[in-house]
């Protein structure tokens, strides 16, 4: 109370340092808990500077872990842009120039998510290191006092222990006051980016992206470019049984043997499923031609 | 003087480097009193700047207390408003 009565009759005068320090201290101080005994403090303040410590340690461990997930989104866009890269390739070599763009736009916009998780990823890491050298200073106030604390105990008594408490507490809760702030702005930096994570996540999982994980429309451009070169392998496919047929037009008329052959390459099929293997391109074949052995049974039989 | 910089430390400062301090502090308030974020950064920075180059660093063990205390490198001028009020930023 006296430093804010202070505090507003000065301001005119006083520059931000001062009413900066002014009400730090202000608050450091309220925070003591005063007893009876000024020993009895000593033990007390001790305990709440243990409880900071664990406290400062869990915000570290926090920050690591929002750290990570920034990490893990990274490399799951970096993948994205990656293929759909590798798409626009493909795309381009097949002369699909559209097809190629729409690919690079979306490249574009994971890359730009990547840029702004980059930066994130940076915050979190300077918050992390921030706070792991703000854990060991405390600790070495904390050893400080702890050492101190004994020292007044075993030698005073309660009424002389009093000013040298006070040297001691000012100290140690200025400290405090300055972790418990820096806690509080890791813990809020943190929660904006875990909100803008989950935006991420989001935005990922809606398909905006082209993530590979998920979401129905996914992956449009490689189901095109899929459909593009399964009918490039069908023209290709058609060309060669057209020279086949060509090639063999006075052979075709034994068709007889040649309805023989399939009908015995089929039960090789049947018996033993994994045969087909080579077949890639006798596959569409060989399928009209299991199904076909019933015809020339019947004509034979 | 024992200076600290929250968030960073504290530091020993020459009393003859105050009206250097003071200086930078009224460019500070300057800054903040016309509301203009990119001075207030360049201030603020400045002010860190010389209390790093002036001063030693104190031991990580040492329980004295500090004279002035500034807000921390990183901070925003909304963030130093608030450290200005008893309702700031700093946990009571």
């Amino acid at each position: 109370m006296a430093a804010k009565k202070l505090m507003k009759g000065t301001a005119a005068r006083m520059g931000v340092m001062k009413r900066v320090s002014l009400v730090f201290k202000a608050k450091a101080n309220r925070a003591l808990d005063k007893m009876e005994d000024p020993r009895e403090t000593l033990d007390y303040s001790y305990q709440r500077q243990l409880e900071l410590l664990t406290k400062v340690r869990r915000g570290v461990a926090d920050v690591a872990t929002s750290r990570k997930r920034v990490e893990l989104q990274m490399n799951q866009l970096q993948q994205q842009a990656n293929k759909l890269e590798d798409q626009a390739r493909k795309a381009l070599g097949m002369g699909r120039e559209d097809l190629a763009r729409a690919a690079l736009e979306r490249k574009a916009s994971a890359q730009s998510q990547l840029n702004d998780l980059q930066a994130q990823y940076a915050q979190l890491q300077a918050e992390e290191e921030k706070l792991t050298v703000a854990s060991q200073r405390l600790q070495s106030k904390v050893d400080a006092f702890r050492t101190r604390k004994e020292t007044i105990k075993a030698t005073y008594t309660a009424a002389e222990a009093q000013t040298r408490i006070n040297e001691a507490f000012s100290g140690i809760s200025e400290e405090m006051g300055d972790v418990g702030m820096a806690i509080q702005r890791a813990e809020d930096k943190t929660a904006q980016m875990q909100a803008r994570a989950g935006a991420i996540d989001e935005l990922m999982a809606s398909g905006a992206l082209d993530d590979a994980v998920g979401g129905s429309r996914r992956d449009d451009i490689q189901s095109e470019l899929d459909m593009m070169s399964a009918s490039s392998d069908v023209e290709r496919e058609l060309s060669r049984l057209k020279g086949e047929i060509t090639s063999e037009a006075p052979k075709q008329l034994e068709g007889g043997a040649n309805g023989n052959s399939q009908a015995a390459q089929a039960p090789q099929g049947q018996g033993a499923p994994y045969a087909p293997p080579p077949p890639a391109q006798t596959q569409p074949a060989s399928i009209p031609a299991s199904d076909r052995p019933a015809e020339p049974q019947d004509g034979e039989g | 003087m024992i200076v600290r910089i929250s968030g960073e430390g504290q530091f020993s400062i020459d009393d003859t480097a105050t009206a250097e301090l003071n200086r930078l502090d009224s460019e500070l308030e300057a800054a903040v009193n016309r509301n203009d974020e990119a001075a207030f950064t360049s201030a603020l920075h400045g002010l860190l700047d010389q209390v790093r180059a002036q001063g030693s660093p104190l031991p990580a063990d040492t329980l004295e207390e500090s004279d002035l205390i500034l807000p921390p490198q990183d901070a925003s001028m909304d963030e130093v408003r608030s450290m200005l009020t008893e309702e700031g930023l700093i946990p009571g």
